[in-house]
């Protein structure tokens, strides 16, 4: 099972998927009506560490984050 | 060393504790950006959400740059609300020479504004709104709407 977070302004609760890689994850996020809309400006981090591929494999207990447009100080 | 904290930030007390703290450490420099709530489109003040363990990742990369030039980095970040005329970010730069700490705390502060991961809300009317116009997209974004 893999969880997936949504941080910040996104205010979805997480979600626990069976997905084996970040492909999958594109292509049920993209259904998601609530999500879609995020999903360009989004960056996103597996076990806390930004990733730059789809092509990331997943297992079981991964946690992937998706981090929207940030703005500190 | 970087510290998170609900609310707003004791500027005097962290500026006095990080002088004190490097007060012996033969750094030449010691330059603070202190960054304050300014009053602007009837705003009462703005909140911060903040994802820390991404954010200590981010912040440990930048302690190893600045060990690289013989200098060290602090930052303190507010969680929470922080109204007007109250400050929610302190970085500072110590090091040997100023050349390099005024250098070193406009490329940190740069790469915070674009890459920590920290979310900030204006608080209007009793509302909590996201500042999406101010906000920057992270080196990378976009990977699963392809």
């Amino acid at each position: 099972m893999i969880t997936v977070e949504f941080l910040g302004p996104i205010g979805k609760p997480k979600l626990e998927l069976e997905i084996s890689n970040l492909n999958e994850l594109a292509v049920v996020l993209q259904e998601d009506s609530e999500v879609k809309d995020w999903l360009q400006s989004c960056a996103v981090a597996v076990n806390d560490t930004l990733v730059s591929s789809l092509e990331v494999p997943l297992k079981d207990g991964d946690r992937v984050s998706l981090l929207p447009p940030v703005c500190g100080g | 060393m970087l510290s998170i904290s609900n609310g707003a930030l004791d500027v005097p007390t962290i500026l006095k504790q990080w002088y004190e703290e490097e007060s012996h450490s033969n750094y030449g420099a010691y330059i603070p950006f202190v960054g304050t709530v300014r009053s602007e489109d009837g705003i009462d003040g703005l909140s911060f959400d903040v994802y820390e363990p991404i954010l200590y990742r981010w912040f440990s990369e930048w302690e190893k740059r600045a060990e690289a030039k013989g200098a060290k980095i602090k930052m303190a970040h507010s969680l929470g609300d922080v109204m007007l005329h109250e400050s929610s970010y302190i970085a500072a730069v110590f090091s040997p020479k100023r050349r390099v700490a005024l250098e070193f705390i406009d490329e940190f502060v740069e790469d915070f504004k674009a890459n920590a991961p920290i979310w900030k809300y204006d608080l209007k009317d009793g509302r909590r709104i996201y500042a999406k116009d101010r906000s920057t997209a992270i080196s990378g974004s976009g990977l699963l709407a392809k």
